[in-house]
């Protein structure tokens, strides 16, 4: 069995495709290969161009190519004053987001991959002057192009991988689902996304746990410490997977030594705050990880804080180990 | 219109980052003129105005997932200047190689997933090499592919393991860098390097990158193709004179460079120096004389040129004189070419400075101009990684912004790309951002002289029934365009 899918790009930087170039163990190709997915045209990779491309999108309107997974990267723009010519698809002379709701009208699986196909996402941060939307989400709302009603031929709803970028395997783990008939409503979280990545959290994993426990804080960029209480970060609450499952080799936002900005969620783009300092009120952080009392959380820190090990505290402000764990030398008897 | 005059509109035209359409005059076989669209609109500019400085850290690299380390770079680079801050040299020499990662990503992308593919294309079915470019190059299936990307998912482990993840990491700071590398980070990253190293000597260049890197003169060259070692390299060497790809694709010929990973080359100099090469000669850059001109972009205010740092971005969805969202920057209001081949033609590498001198920027010559990069660039970040000292500092605190504007340069794989930041009551007021392919696939200016790339198709064979004219392809995916920076 052939699974047939068309990869359009609109409102968006492209980096989820070339993030998914790097797919590994193993690659890209033979990953697809191997569960039977074939691009019928990707706007990356494939020979086709100009009139071809247009050829094959006839086909796939006219049913004489099937469509298994209409993709689409980058948000849909419905702008200036709803004529959606702030993006006109190429060659073509018609906008990109009726092409997309054409499309999706006969797809059997809708795929949004990443955040800005999703629900818009920093494309269509304020002023949004584009109208930017996503395909069935506008920030947290259902809706966007394709209404919040849309099913696909399948029954499901759209299948949003979000995430900026896109992690290479959660968009090819969904694809091969999909292709496989495995991936069913219940696999989808309430914002649309896969669960078997979505049911996670960043902070599951974060290598600075132990410096999270105590609360043994970074302060500038490069510190080892954690990064929840100064640095903007929110990995208690993103729902991703990012920290068990390594980004090009062993790498995660927390990793790099940079705050999560939970950038799988809708409004990611607007947090109302700076992107790279906690708020606070009366110096405690706004944003506490959303399943935990509020009032436990104080008691908790302040108490972590108070047993903090010299070793994580000294180390949280500093670039590398300043004082390693102790090795204990158990006594011969 | 006569028999012969004809017209022509190519889109979307693939395996290129982004949307592009071009419109094509054509008469007795040849492009007598080209516009050139790019078909969307994103505005990041407006994005940016009115927020906290340092959230252009997070936006400004969105704008690009082909460009986003470089375009993290310039907003880095304009905000430390805002702030009167330098960074830590253990971080500008992290922040070198992950731009060096990103650049080097793209090339190899460019040679083996968005050039080479259209080689085994039916028009060139007849040649003598096509059964061994189509073997090698073919789209998605071509030998060479999967191994190049093997190959890019590798060296991508650098930014796994100092910059997090790409595209879109966080980790060049205006101080500096967000992470440390210790002793064991400094092996590993040797050890990416030298696995890429392997990959690229053993498929692309058939032979050790230092002797690519050597190449002085276009002799030399021709040796290569006759009797030099077998790789990708050596077949495009072939099918470049079959097709004389030097006669292809000839634009204006001054060469713009912002400047390339600063602090990278001998005695705190940047690697590669900033200037424009016009006339055969060096030029100091004059950034003043840097503005924009909208008369046939889609956007407000067409009366008046930019200077970016009082430039608008006001999108005229209603206008029909503009025909591309693409602004038209101009250097002394004259068109300017950037890319690889502007950075090592600035630096004076023979080969290219010999190539440039004999036929000027063309298909071959950019080609060329990027393959030499790969080498070079990669021996280079070798000599990056080990002189990264753990223990000494990688960033330093930000510092306050009140008011103030600077400029954030540097160069993208494709080219020049600058941000213009100006800062009033610790808010953005302004943001403009003048990338590479806003340079090369400008549309025409107000005295209706077309962008580089418009006056690179000028000329261009187009043979009978062609829809897509592949000569066309060729120019145009020789500048490794990104139109999703141009639209940004």
């Amino acid at each position: 069995m052939v699974y047939n899918v068309l990869w359009l790009q609109s409102g968006g930087c492209g980096g989820c495709t070339m993030s998914m170039l790097a797919a590994e163990a193993p690659d890209l190709l033979t990953t697809l290969e191997g569960a039977g997915i074939r691009f019928l045209w990707h706007p990356s990779l494939s020979e086709a161009t100009g009139a071809e491309a247009r050829a094959i999108f006839d086909d796939i309107l006219a049913g004489r190519l099937p469509l298994d997974a209409f993709c689409v990267e980058g948000a849909l723009l419905r702008g200036p004053n709803g004529t959606g010519k702030f993006h006109i698809l190429a060659g073509t002379g018609e906008p990109a987001v009726d092409w997309a709701r054409r499309l999706a009208a006969i797809a059997r699986h809708v795929v949004a991959v990443g955040t800005c196909a999703a629900y818009g996402g920093v494309t269509a941060a304020s002023p949004n002057l584009l109208d930017a939307c996503g395909l069935a989400y506008e920030g947290f709302y259902p809706g966007g192009a394709l209404g919040a009603s849309f099913r696909s031929r399948s029954g499901l709803p759209v299948v949003n991988i979000a995430g900026c970028p896109t992690h290479p395997n959660w968009v090819t783990e969904t694809l091969m689902l999909l292709a496989a008939e495995s991936l069913s409503e219940d696999d989808l979280d309430p914002l649309g996304r896969p669960r078997f990545y979505a049911d996670h959290l960043v902070h599951h994993g974060c290598t600075r746990n132990e410096y999270y426990e105590y609360k043994a804080s970074a302060r500038e960029p490069s510190d080892l410490g954690c990064m929840m209480e100064h640095m903007g970060c929110i990995g208690t609450q993103a729902h991703a997977d990012c920290n068990t499952r390594a980004w090009n080799g062993e790498g995660s936002c927390t990793r790099g030594g940079y705050a999560c900005i939970h950038c799988t969620a809708p409004e990611f783009e607007e947090p109302g705050h700076l992107f790279l300092e906690t708020p606070k009120i009366a110096g405690i952080p706004v944003g506490l990880p959303t399943d935990m009392p509020k009032a436990w959380f104080v008691a908790l820190s302040s108490l972590a804080k108070a047993a903090t090990p010299e070793r994580l505290a000294r180390n949280a402000t500093s670039d590398h180990v300043l004082i390693p764990p102790v090795t204990r030398v158990p006594r011969r008897s | 219109m006569s028999e012969a005059a004809t017209r022509l509109i190519v889109g979307p035209f693939n395996r290129v980052e982004g949307d592009l359409e071009v419109r094509l005059e054509m008469e007795d076989g040849v492009v007598t003129a080209a516009f050139v669209n790019a078909t969307l609109f994103r505005g990041f500019e407006r994005i940016l105005e009115g927020r906290d400085p340092s959230d252009a850290l997070v936006i400004a690299p969105r704008i690009c997932g082909i460009c986003s380390v470089s375009q993290s770079h310039a907003a880095a680079l304009a905000l430390a200047g805002v702030m009167g801050i330098a960074p830590a040299r253990n971080g500008q020499i992290a922040a070198n190689i992950t731009l060096a990662t990103e650049n080097l990503a793209d090339h190899l992308t460019h040679f083996h997933l968005f050039f080479m593919p259209d080689f085994a294309r039916g028009p060139y079915r007849d040649r003598p090499w096509f059964d061994r470019a189509e073997a090698r190059f073919a789209a998605l299936r071509g030998a060479s592919v999967r191994p190049m990307m093997q190959t890019r998912a590798l060296l991508l482990h650098v930014m796994g393991l100092i910059a997090g993840h790409w595209p879109h990491t966080l980790a060049i700071q205006p101080g500096g860098f967000s992470r440390g590398v210790d002793a064991r980070d400094k092996i590993k990253l040797l050890a990416i390097l030298s696995g890429v190293r392997a990959a690229l000597e053993e498929r692309l260049f058939g032979t050790a990158l230092e002797r690519v890197a050597a190449l002085a003169d276009p002799e030399e060259l021709s040796a290569w193709r006759m009797h030099g070692p077998e790789g990708d390299f050596r077949l495009f060497l072939e099918i470049a004179a079959d097709l004389h790809l030097e006669t292809l694709g000839r634009a204006y010929d001054r060469f713009l460079c912002y400047g390339a990973y600063p602090g990278g080359g001998a005695d705190g100099a940047p690697l590669y120096p900033s200037g424009l090469f016009a006339h055969g000669l060096e030029h100091p850059l004059d950034l003043e004389a840097i503005a924009e001109d909208h008369t046939y972009a889609r956007m407000e205010n067409r009366g008046l040129m930019h200077p970016p740092f009082m430039g608008s971005t006001s999108p005229d969805g209603a206008d029909e004189q503009g025909y591309s969202w693409c602004k038209a920057p101009r250097l002394s209001n004259e068109p300017c070419e950037t890319g690889a081949l502007a950075r090592q033609v600035m630096d004076g590498q023979p080969l290219v400075r010999a190539l440039v001198a004999r036929a000027g920027g063309n298909v071959f010559s950019r080609v060329i101009a990027r393959l030499l990069e790969v080498a070079r660039v990669l021996i280079q970040m070798e000599t990056w990684t080990k002189a990264l000292e753990p223990g000494a500092p990688w960033c330093v605190p930000a510092g306050t912004i009140g008011t103030g504007r600077a400029v954030g340069l540097t160069e993208a794989a494709r080219g020049a790309l600058g941000h213009w930041l100006r800062v009033e009551n610790g808010r953005i007021a302004g943001y403009q951002i003048i990338a590479p392919t806003t340079w090369n696939f400008s549309p025409r200016d107000a005295r209706g002289l077309p962008g580089p790339l418009e006056r690179a198709l000028i000329g261009a064979p187009v043979q009978s029934g062609e829809t897509t004219p592949v000569s066309v392809q060729h120019i145009v995916r020789s500048f490794d365009p990104c139109m999703a920076c141009t639209v940004h």
